[in-house]
């Protein structure tokens, strides 16, 4: 760890470490708000800044945060920055703070955020701290707008609103797949790119907990 | 002796091991306060630019009511797209003497300009209602009223249901209906927003022949120009909305309004 350089710090979430395919972590949001490219980039947005925001705090004060109130002294830190973003939202983005609902707020039980500043912010000074949540962010952040974009093209034939692929209904040729648009198509997106993520870098393959029961016979 | 220099008090604080109870009640105290304070600076600051977003959004959507309504936008393009806008006194049916849409947020502070509702009457579960009330009036060419657009609101199943009714020039078929404000549960309740269920309400008659308020949100299917179906798995909002409607649309809600209209006075 103490040997990683800030540039891998910063890389390594994007892929190696990614916060949602290899943790599994913020599936919820991830599920919920990639409907639409638009939405899915100010979630991105908002997650990265109240994990840049609470790591700052969180690492500065690492050395004097009592043990036996920790958590609720890092919840209380997430929680103030996820109401401050949420209202800077719905002052100067009120639209897509409505599309984005209750999701926001969420974002205080976003394990992902909790995981970073409980993980990491703790036990490293301001700066690497800041740059391991900045890159966790754009982990989580590429994820999100790769699934967004795939939705919405694919689900409305649009791309941040603009019409890509010309459809049925105005004369095109494209049926619009409405399953795309639905949670299940979030989930099975999200189990296509795992898998991909994980057949080209196969040490992210988690061991089985169990071996199944006929494995013997499989192999004969 | 005490230390009183509080920079070597400070130190000597942060000195104390993690685990002492000074420490960790200090150190939650301080946490605390800073985030209270950021969390209420940011909302004071901002709350002027979210007022000013929920206003236009509610405007917004009163014009898409608007537009919505048949033949609305014909009868809009002839009238220059202008509704004149007159606060009423729900008590007695007639335009507000002293009280206009400028001083009406003021005049509603005053508890005195409320009145409490018996609950036997009080069907939108609002508990008290405004004696003053800001309506749209929309006129023909002959100067007729085509359509009312009036406010209405009432207890939901989680939190507050606002609502915007048009009614058309008869004061009993509805013309259309909008919600502004809901928390319903989403996926059943918050359904009452879906534009497929409020187009339900366009023709709906509000009372009949003998003036009884008959309009009503009912389980299963609509039976006649009375009833709107439901909301399947929604029962309790269903039975709001009705509730709400069936308030406003008697003699403790626009009732007076209706019949001062249906005289002329307007």
């Amino acid at each position: 760890m103490a040997t990683r350089t800030y540039l891998q710090t910063l890389t390594d979430p994007l892929i190696r470490q990614n916060p949602v395919t290899l943790q599994i972590l913020g599936l919820c949001s991830a599920l919920a708000v990639t409907t639409s490219l638009a939405v899915a980039l100010t979630m991105s947005a908002a997650l990265t800044a109240v994990l840049v925001l609470s790591a700052g705090p969180i690492s500065l004060i690492r050395r004097h945060i009592p043990d036996s109130i920790r958590l609720i002294v890092q919840i209380i830190i997430v929680a103030s920055m996820v109401i401050v973003i949420d209202q800077i939202l719905q002052a100067y983005f009120f639209e897509l703070s409505q599309s984005l609902s209750v999701f926001v707020s969420l974002i205080t039980t976003n394990c992902l955020v909790l995981g970073r500043t409980e993980g990491f912010a703790r036990h490293n000074p301001p700066f690497r701290a800041l740059v391991d949540a900045f890159g966790n962010g754009l982990g989580y952040s590429l994820i999100l707008i790769l699934m967004g974009s795939l939705r919405e093209v694919f689900g409305a034939g649009k791309l941040l609103g603009f019409q890509v692929l010309p459809t049925v209904d105005q004369g095109g040729w494209f049926t619009p797949l409405n399953l795309m648009l639905l949670a299940p198509a979030a989930f099975f997106m999200l189990g296509l790119i795992v898998w991909a993520i994980r057949s080209i870098l196969p040490e992210q393959v988690e061991p089985l907990d169990h071996a199944p029961p006929n494995a013997e016979r499989l192999v004969d | 002796m005490a230390d009183l220099n509080p920079v070597s008090a400070w130190r000597r604080f942060l000195a104390l091991p993690n685990e002492s109870r000074t420490k960790t009640l200090v150190i939650a105290f301080l946490v605390s306060t800073a985030c209270a304070l950021l969390v209420s600076g940011a909302t004071v600051i901002l709350r002027p630019i979210q007022t000013a977003n929920r206003a236009a959004e509610q405007q917004a959507r009163l014009e898409g009511l608007i537009a919505g309504i048949p033949g609305m936008a014909t009868l809009l393009a002839e009238e220059g797209g202008t509704l004149s806008t007159v606060v009423i006194d729900l008590d007695t049916g007639h335009a507000a003497q002293d009280v206009t849409p400028d001083n009406l947020p003021t005049a509603l502070e005053d508890a005195a300009n409320w009145t409490k509702l018996d609950p036997a009457k009080d069907l939108a579960g609002i508990g008290r209602r405004p004696d003053y009330a800001q309506v749209y009036l929309l006129r023909d060419t002959e100067g007729d009223i085509s359509v009312a657009v009036l406010p209405i609101a009432g207890a939901g199943y989680n939190g507050p249901i606002d609502a915007i009714l048009a009614l058309q020039g008869d004061m009993n078929t509805v013309a259309g209906l909008a919600i502004t404000g809901q928390s319903e549960t989403p996926g059943l309740g918050a359904r009452i927003e879906e534009v497929a269920w409020l187009r339900q309400f366009p023709g709906r008659k509000i009372a009949d022949a003998a003036d009884r308020v008959r309009i009503s949100v009912v389980q299963g299917e609509a039976s006649n120009e009375f009833e709107v179906e439901g909301i399947t798995g929604a029962t309790r909002t269903s039975n709001a909305m009705s509730n709400i409607l069936r308030f406003w649309a008697g003699p403790d809600g626009y009732g007076p309004f209706f019949d001062a209209v249906r005289r002329g006075e307007f």
